[in-house]
């Protein structure tokens, strides 16, 4: 039995993995860096970004969502009509979020 | 015992007669206790004996009797007349089927795909009977349990807008089905349905509307199904990645 017949578990995981980002991390963010720091009731200094855990959080936190928006938005164009442009609609949609992926990791590698 | 008279406006198509379908109304007087389908065999009976239309049991039992009732779909058989303040009830074969004949749908294309996620039990090996039952827990039964009610009656595919745009999406219940299975600890034959679920027509084609579980008389919940399969072979995919050799 060939098991790797199909991408789309592999699209699917990204998407679902990156709606759980979506959902708890960003809100736990957004809270950290547009509340907590600016206000000051944490401290926060630009040497964090030196660390490689926070690098790597940041990574998750920025490309996983990608991947979420692709396959959200490519189903619910497809469902809206754009049906049968749907194979280049996708590659469109998952190129963009492989694309944010390189851009993000090598802006945080530069960091 | 009171009765009211409604208008049933019935979609009727005749192969050979009518082009396309066309609404017929009937005016029926009924008693309280009256279901659509009470209403339609009046019809066939007193009125006009050319409707066509499918039912059996009248007990939410075989699921034959499935049809649009103002827009949603529903057994007519646990569809109380007196439930519509309307004057009017449109009664319209299941949508996203082909009809056969007035509310006749053509459910072939179901049944191809039922079959192809073997809804029955597969075993590598037989236990001989003298050996006795294959026992399970409570536990276990809990797993597959809800999954089994199904009566093919179908108001999910018609309640579906994915199937609406796609008559190839293996649909609701049939991925239900492949999920009791999966899940019943007797069964060994998940291999046997992976094909037909991991497939751009089989559980991925589900966006998660969840309409289906809304419609279904059953509360079978073929949404929820649709997720633990997504979840399973998505899970089952990384490990034939990473462990190839570890494939069945
Ligand atoms: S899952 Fe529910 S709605 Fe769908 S065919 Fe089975 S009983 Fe009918
Ligand atoms: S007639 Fe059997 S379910 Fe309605």
């Amino acid at each position: 039995m060939n098991h790797r017949k199909t991408l789309e578990p592999m699209w699917w995981g990204l998407f679902s993995a990156g709606g759980v980002v979506a959902a708890f991390l960003i809100p736990i963010h957004i809270v950290l860096l547009g509340l907590a720091i600016p206000l000051g009731w944490l401290p926060g200094s630009a040497e964090i970004f030196q660390s490689w855990i926070v690098r790597l959080y940041l990574f998750v936190l920025i490309s996983l969502p990608l991947y979420h928006w692709a396959h959200r938005f490519s189903f619910t164009m497809s469902d809206l009509g754009l049906r049968p442009i749907r194979k280049p609609l996708a590659i469109l949609c998952y190129g963009s979020a492989i694309a944010g992926t390189v851009v993000t990791a090598w802006v945080l590698l530069r960091i | 015992m009171s009765e009211r008279t409604v208008s049933l406006k019935v979609t009727r198509y005749r192969p050979g007669q009518d082009s396309t379908p066309t609404a017929q109304s009937y005016e029926v007087a009924y008693p309280d206790d009256w279901v659509v389908l009470d209403a339609l065999n009046f019809i066939k009976d007193h009125v006009d004996g050319t409707l066509s239309f499918r039912w059996s049991c009248r007990m939410g039992v075989c699921g034959s009797c499935g049809m649009m009732v103002n827009g949603e779909p529903r057994l007519t058989c646990s569809a109380f007349l007196r439930e519509f303040d309307s004057q009017e009830i449109r009664i319209e074969p299941l949508a996203h089927f082909p009809v056969i004949r007035d509310l006749v749908i053509d459910m072939s294309g179901f049944l191809d795909k039922l079959k192809s996620v073997s809804p029955w039990i597969i075993r590598d090996t037989e236990k001989d009977p003298s050996e006795g039952e294959y026992l399970q827990s409570p536990k276990q039964l809990d797993a597959y349990h809800p999954f089994t009610a199904c009566i093919n009656c179908l108001l999910c595919y018609s309640a579906c807008p994915i199937f609406g745009l796609e008559t190839d999406f293996i649909g609701p219940a049939a991925l239900a089905l492949a999920h009791r299975y999966n899940e019943d600890s007797r069964d060994q034959g998940s291999a046997a349905r992976w094909n037909a679920i991991n497939d751009h027509n089989g559980a991925w084609q589900c966006t998660f509307v969840g309409e289906c579980s809304v419609v279904c008389p059953k509360s079978v919940d073929p949404a929820a199904a649709i997720q633990r399969l997504k979840v399973d072979t998505a899970k089952q995919w990384v490990r034939s990645v990473l462990l190839p050799w570890g494939q069945k």
